[in-house]
Parts: structure tokens; C-alpha cells; sequence
């Protein structure tokens, strides 16, 4: 299956922080129109009268009470940190 | 041409819960870095979220404060994008189903004079949703620096339609808005903490014109006053491109409060696309009868309400409403004040000027003070009953607000009571009389201010403790004779 037409690959890959060599595009692209056209097998559901839901089980307000509980030490928080800084994660330079 | 100008609010609110909104670690402000994270903060990997239902509690009774519609139920979506604020890669909030939708604040233009009230508004509002704050960000030479204290602290978004007209209107919106959120114990709303934050977009049209110009959204009004600084900025700046031939272009404007002037931030490439989509990690929520009323029980008088009530019910002027009600709990004081000594205007006096004057001074919370309602009701007591001077009675305040002794202890201790002994009183005037023949003879020739002749003495005979008003009936009545 090729690309389809109305895939923004170019957006998607930029969305997803991706650059995208001309052979990977071509290849992504038709594994992206691939899957499009089997979750599309969806649409031909019959789903008159069926309201719409964003959950499978009608289950809600699953909440806690506001009442705190210890969280992590400075060090174990980061823990997993490529670098720290004053007890800080540090990041490549971001300004918006 | 004359422009008129189109402004909508999104502003910011931190609810004052005591954990996070998706996790229960607790929230909290000026702590160490870091020191406020769990593995749902971090979003390690398997950690799934939980509601706060404190932080629903609040978004509700914010909701029901301002007359807005609560959703029966609602959803939570995520809105994707990468960040190093958000470690999830996404924030979890609320896209097409707010918790409530409508409603209004009521607002209080600046009027003619300070001691006149200003022109009531409603300002519309579109929704408010709930969602979680993002971390807070340290630019450092050649870096960046995370501190995740912040993260997943729950965060109320409230907009408002684009009805807001002038950089004043925006200026009232806020501290209306801000006002309530403190009276129903919502939020602190300290804008220097980023309790509160405020966003607005701008655009102008030709006066009387119904269309609305290309918007300017202009970030990082980080005071009430730089709200309305920015925002006045913002429209000069755009009616003078527009005046001048040139067009407005959709953008983001940094505002310096330091300077007064904004700039472009470096335009996106593209638009945002958040990829809202259901979060699955989350139920939905339902809100019934039962729970919005055990909230509204709890709502308390808005303050407008209650200005109009003390003017009202009280008598209080406006000027001494203006300074009591903002202030929760001043007003409450106030009116317990007011119960006990049953002279609601003289008690609004005392609170309004000695009392905050004092608690400035001392620069201590009314919290702290240790002059309570029942010291203040005792004062106004012993001066409407004569008991002391008004002279006297601000000594006697500036005391007890030391002490915390009762007023009427000071009076004793320092020997401030008034003369009441009518015979002495009679005394000293019957002396002034006797050794002043000449302004005897020009009082009685109609030379009304030769009475004044005969008060000098009699102050003085009474140590300052005579009250003038009783001293003048008794020379007139003496010289009548």
C-alpha cells in the first residue's frame, strides 16, 4: 500500500522530534498507510445509537482523598538523571 | 479612525490543596528543589494517575461562586508536546469537556473619586478546567535546569470571553476574580508565588464595529498592575501600527514589566498541535445534585454582595466597605464588632483606620493581633457612653493593640476617664466665669465667641479629661442665668 495522499509526514516527524532520512520516509509512510487502513476496518462498525465514550466501562469518580503521603528523596528523584545541577535535572539550554 | 479594543483572559489559579492533582505527594511552594516529587511526577514508568478529589471540591465551589453551569460529567484529555517542564511528554487537562462552563464575574470599575463607588460589570467566562502545572524551569549559561516541585500541582484555567474592553476593566476583572477565589478558600492567589498567572489576548477594531482584529496574546503578566500596564502598552502599540497604515500580526508578546514593553517572541513554525486525545489512564467524572449542594453549602457571600449588604444593613459608608470587605477576614471581624457594641459605623471607623493603621505599623496579620472584636466593641462602648474622649480613646486603642489588655483596664490604668462630675465641671466654669468680667459683658452684648474665653481655664482645670461639647452647654447654661 502506498503513501496516502493527505499522510503530513513531514509534521508528523517534526511532532514526534524525528528527522527522517528520504528512504526512511518513503518506508514509514507506507507502514503509516498500512495501519491507517486496518484501524479504518473501524468505520465499518455499525455504531447507530451508540453513544459516544472515551471508556469501555462505565465506571467514575476513582479518586483519592486529599491527603498527602511521602513522596521521593532529592536522591532517588534523581536518581536516574544523565546529569543534575543543584539537586536539579539539567537539560539542553530550552528558551521559548 | 478610533480603535476600541477586544481583550479575553485566560488566567491561572493554583488550588490550595494540600497534595498534587494526580498523585498525593504533597504540594507546596518554597521548598527545596525537587523535594516535591513521587514516580507519578517523574512519570516513571508503570505509575498511573489518581484524582485529588480536594482539588474537585475546589474547582466546583470556584465554579458555583461564579454562577457557572457544572458539567453532569466530564473527561480528562491529554495534550501532547515536548517540554522539559512536563517529563510525561503530555499534560493531562481538560479539552472539549470543562468542569464548568459560563458563569460571570462581577467587576468594579475605578469611580469619579476614591469615596464613590464605580461602575458595576459582568464579565462573561467561557470555562474553567481543571489540569496539572508543569515543573519550573532555571536558564543557566549553557543549560537548562529542572526543579519538578511544581509539577502536577492542580491548576485551574478560567477564560473569559473576549468582552473585557480596556486595560482598567482587566485590571478590575482580576482582583474581582482574585478576591472571590481567597473568600472561598480556593486559592491564595499570590501572583509572586504564580498562584495566580495571566494571560491575555489583545486585538483592536474600529470603534462601534462588530468583527474582531487579529489577536496578540501577550504572556508574562506577572502583577495585577502589569496587567493593566501590558495590556494598555498592547493596545497603543497595535493602534499605532494600525494608524500608521501597517498590520497586525498574530503573535505571542513577551511583556517586561521593568521596561513597559513587550516583544515578539521568535514565532512558531507552525501552529501548536496538541493531539488532544482521551486520557485512559483516568475515569471520567460525575457530578450529581447531592454533591454540587454539600459544596454550595460551603460557598461563602460573594464580597460584592456583602458591600452592598454593609452599606445597606449597616449604614457603613462606601470608602470603609471598600477596605473591609476585600479582606475576609476583616469583614468578619467587623461584623462580630458591630454585633457586640451595636454601633456598626463607629466600629467600621475603628477597624478601618486604627486597626489596619496598627497592624501595618507593627506589620503582623490580623490573624496576630491581639486586639479581637470584643476589645474594639468595648471602646466604642466607652466613648458612645461618654466614659472617654475620642482623644483619649485613640490612645487607649494604640495600647490595648499592644497589650492586649481590655480598654477598659487602660482607661483605669492611665486614668484616662472623662469628667462626669457634674458639680466640679459646674465648679470650674462658675471660676472662668467669675475672673473673666469682660468677656462676661461681650457674651451678653451678643459677642458669641467670647464664650471661647472662658474654655481655655476650664481645660485646664480639668487636665484636658472635660469633654468640650459638655463644657460649652455648661457655660452657656451658667451665663443664662
Amino acid at each position: 500500500m502506498p503513501q496516502p495522499n493527505d499522510l503530513k509526514l513531514d509534521h508528523i516527524a517534526n511532532l514526534a522530534r524525528l528527522s527522517l532520512t528520504a528512504e526512511e520516509k518513503e518506508r514509514f509512510g507506507r507502514q503509516l498507510g498500512d495501519m491507517l487502513d486496518y484501524v479504518a476496518l473501524l468505520n465499518e462498525v455499525d455504531v447507530e445509537g451508540v453513544e459516544p465514550t472515551a471508556h469501555a466501562f462505565p465506571v467514575v469518580n476513582v479518586w483519592a482523598q486529599d491527603v498527602p503521603e511521602p513522596g521521593l528523596s532529592v536522591e532517588d528523584a534523581l536518581r536516574n538523571a544523565p546529569e543534575r545541577r543543584d539537586n536539579m535535572f539539567v537539560v539542553p539550554k530550552v528558551v521559548e | 479612525m478610533n480603535y476600541e479594543a477586544v481583550i479575553g483572559l485566560e488566567v491561572h489559579v493554583q488550588l490550595k490543596t494540600r497534595s498534587k492533582m494526580f498523585t498525593r505527594v504533597a504540594a507546596g511552594f518554597g521548598l527545596p528543589e525537587n523535594t516535591l516529587t513521587d514516580p507519578v511526577v517523574l512519570a516513571l514508568p508503570g505509575t498511573l494517575p489518581v484524582m485529588n478529589k480536594g482539588a474537585l471540591d475546589k474547582i466546583i465551589k470556584a465554579g458555583l461562586l461564579l454562577g457557572c453551569e457544572i458539567a453532569a460529567v466530564c473527561k480528562w484529555d491529554r495534550k501532547n508536546y515536548f517540554y522539559p517542564d512536563s517529563p510525561k511528554n503530555y499534560q493531562i487537562s481538560q479539552y472539549d469537556q470543562p468542569l464548568c462552563r459560563g458563569g460571570c464575574v462581577e467587576i468594579e470599575l475605578p469611580g469619579p473619586a476614591r469615596n464613590v463607588m464605580g461602575e458595576h460589570k459582568r464579565i462573561a467566562l467561557t470555562r474553567i478546567h481543571l489540569e496539572e502545572d508543569v515543573g519550573k524551569l532555571n536558564h543557566v549559561e549553557g543549560a537548562s535546569l529542572v526543579d519538578f516541585n511544581r509539577a502536577g500541582t492542580p491548576l485551574m484555567e478560567i477564560v473569559s470571553e473576549p468582552v473585557i474592553r480596556s486595560a482598567d476593566e482587566a485590571f478590575a476583572y482580576l482582583t474581582a476574580l482574585k478576591t472571590v477565589m481567597i473568600y472561598g478558600g480556593i486559592s491564595d492567589c499570590d501572583m509572586e508565588k504564580g498562584q495566580l498567572r495571566c494571560d491575555a489576548n489583545i486585538s483592536i477594531r474600529p470603534a462601534g464595529t462588530a468583527g474582531l482584529g487579529t489577536k496578540v496574546e501577550l504572556k508574562n503578566l506577572n502583577s495585577i498592575s502589569f496587567v493593566r500596564d501590558g495590556i494598555a502598552q498592547e493596545i497603543r502599540r497595535q493602534t499605532a501600527v494600525a494608524l500608521s497604515g501597517g498590520t497586525i500580526e498574530q503573535e505571542t508578546r513577551d511583556y517586561d514589566g521593568q521596561t513597559g514593553l513587550s516583544q515578539s517572541l521568535r514565532s512558531k513554525e507552525m501552529a501548536h498541535d496538541y493531539r488532544y486525545f482521551p486520557d485512559p489512564d483516568l475515569m471520567p467524572v460525575e457530578v450529581d445534585e447531592a454533591w454540587k449542594s454539600a459544596i454550595r453549602a460551603t460557598c461563602p457571600e460573594l464580597p460584592f454582595d456583602k458591600q452592598r449588604r454593609f452599606m445597606e444593613q449597616y449604614g457603613v459608608p462606601y470608602t470603609i466597605t471598600s477596605v473591609l470587605v476585600p479582606d475576609r477576614g476583616l469583614s468578619d471581624f467587623f461584623e462580630e464588632t458591630a454585633r457586640l457594641c451595636g454601633k456598626p459605623q463607629a466600629a467600621g471607623n475603628w477597624i478601618a483606620n486604627d486597626l489596619l493603621r496598627e497592624l501595618g505599623a507593627a506589620k503582623i496579620e490580623l490573624s496576630q493581633s491581639k486586639v479581637g472584636p470584643a476589645h474594639v466593641a468595648g471602646l466604642v462602648r466607652l466613648v458612645d457612653g461618654g466614659v472617654i474622649l475620642s482623644n483619649a480613646a485613640k490612645e487607649v486603642f494604640v495600647d490595648m493593640f499592644r497589650t492586649g489588655e481590655a480598654p477598659e483596664a487602660v482607661v483605669e490604668r492611665k486614668g484616662l476617664k472623662a469628667e462626669t462630675n457634674l458639680d466640679e465641671l459646674e465648679r470650674w466654669c462658675a471660676e472662668a466665669i467669675a475672673s473673666n468680667p469682660k468677656s462676661v459683658a461681650d457674651y451678653k452684648g451678643g459677642k458669641e465667641s467670647a464664650l471661647n474665653a472662658f474654655k481655655g481655664p476650664v481645660m485646664r482645670a480639668a487636665k484636658g479629661k472635660a469633654d468640650p461639647k459638655r463644657v460649652d452647654e455648661m457655660l452657656r447654661r451658667l451665663l443664662a442665668r
